[in-house]
């Protein structure tokens, strides 16, 4: 059980190692640089990378569903989101997993 | 400090962040519950850790018996994305008045939710005012995340298998539509669509350094075409 804790704690300094070096970086850094501009590139370009891997080669409880599920649940959320309400978060979040729930409890 | 901005901050996060924050962190939750880990530890993962992806890989992980070296890589890899995301960041919020550790502890409160948001609010806010406005936000979305957490765990037995991918789905469609209803510039656009492409195509090639894989080389690739085309316009 010790080790678990330990791991933990290695863990949670390993992230912050990151969060800490982007603090330290960012002090000698102009908002207007052309280094600026390629790091927030990379930034957008992780996050877009890691949600549509998510939803094209899930892992756990997503990796349940299957991609036309997933397909559908992403129709009805950006539906709800972009046609149906005014860029209403909520809305669109939750049609997105109103839609996987029913299409699941309708394939089982 | 502001009242205002961090009440502000607090408000906005009260809403709908905290709410999809909570359902993916129940879910998590229940997955150390399902692991045979004890309540305490879930919530500390969550108040220390507080990145989602590498919590779900530690407690996979660790539940498997991977050794200690490997797990740490692991979490240390799907937390690299914070370097980007805390550099971008900490720029817009930068002020004469704050002292030097404001940035250190706001960097441990940043996630991805409090970082999309602050990316698209904080250029509304006046430069004084935006730490404050953050520290409102994030705390929320942590406290909110750390009681669902032991939620979660708790009910674990409650959610079936059905609810549990309802659950889950939420949080890749809150980050799809709060980056998609966030494009304000070509510059955004090209980057989201150059990651959309090299993630998953880095995944087949390497599973472990996909996202940092995928993040650079998509990343570097939008910056190349932004410029091309602002030197050639």
């Amino acid at each position: 059980m010790a080790e678990l804790w330990l791991l933990l704690a290695l863990c949670g300094l390993a992230t912050y190692a990151f969060r800490g070096l982007g603090v330290l970086l960012s002090g000698g850094l102009r908002a207007e640089s052309e280094v600026f501009a390629w790091v927030s590139c990379v930034a957008y370009a992780m996050i877009a990378g890691l949600i549509t891997r998510m939803l094209l080669m899930p892992t756990g409880a997503l990796a349940e569903t299957t991609t036309l599920e997933r397909a559908l649940g992403t129709g009805a959320a950006l539906g709800a989101y972009f046609a149906l309400t005014r860029k209403n978060l909520f809305a669109g979040v939750f049609a997105g997993a109103v839609a996987v729930w029913l299409l699941r409890v309708a394939a089982s | 400090m502001s009242r205002a901005a961090l009440a502000q901050g607090a408000r906005e996060a009260a809403g709908v962040p905290a709410a999809v924050l909570a359902a993916g962190y129940m879910g998590f939750g229940a997955l150390a519950a399902g692991n045979g880990l004890p309540l305490a530890y879930a919530v500390a993962s969550t108040l220390t850790i507080w990145a989602l992806p590498g919590q779900l890989m530690l407690v996979e992980a660790a539940t498997l018996g991977a050794p200690f070296v490997a797990i740490v890589l692991t979490v240390a890899l799907s937390s690299a994305r914070f370097l980007p995301m805390t550099l971008v960041l900490m720029p817009l919020m930068r002020h004469a008045r704050h002292r030097g550790w404001h940035y250190y502890l706001a960097a441990q409160l940043l996630a991805l939710t409090g970082w999309t948001a602050a990316m698209v609010r904080l250029p509304d806010i006046e430069r004084a005012e935006r730490l404050a406005w953050f520290y409102g936000f994030a705390t929320v979305c942590l406290g909110a995340s750390a009681l669902a957490t032991a939620a979660g765990y708790l009910v674990a037995d409650l959610l079936t298998p059905l609810a549990r991918a309802g659950l889950v789905f939420m949080a890749p469609m809150y980050y799809l539509l709060i980056l998609l209803g966030a494009i304000r510039d070509r510059v955004v656009a090209v980057a989201l669509a150059c990651g959309a492409i090299l993630g998953p195509l880095a995944h087949l090639v390497t599973p472990q350094w996909s996202v940092l894989a995928g993040g650079l080389i998509g990343g570097t690739l939008a910056w190349l075409i932004v410029r091309g085309a602002r030197r050639r316009g």
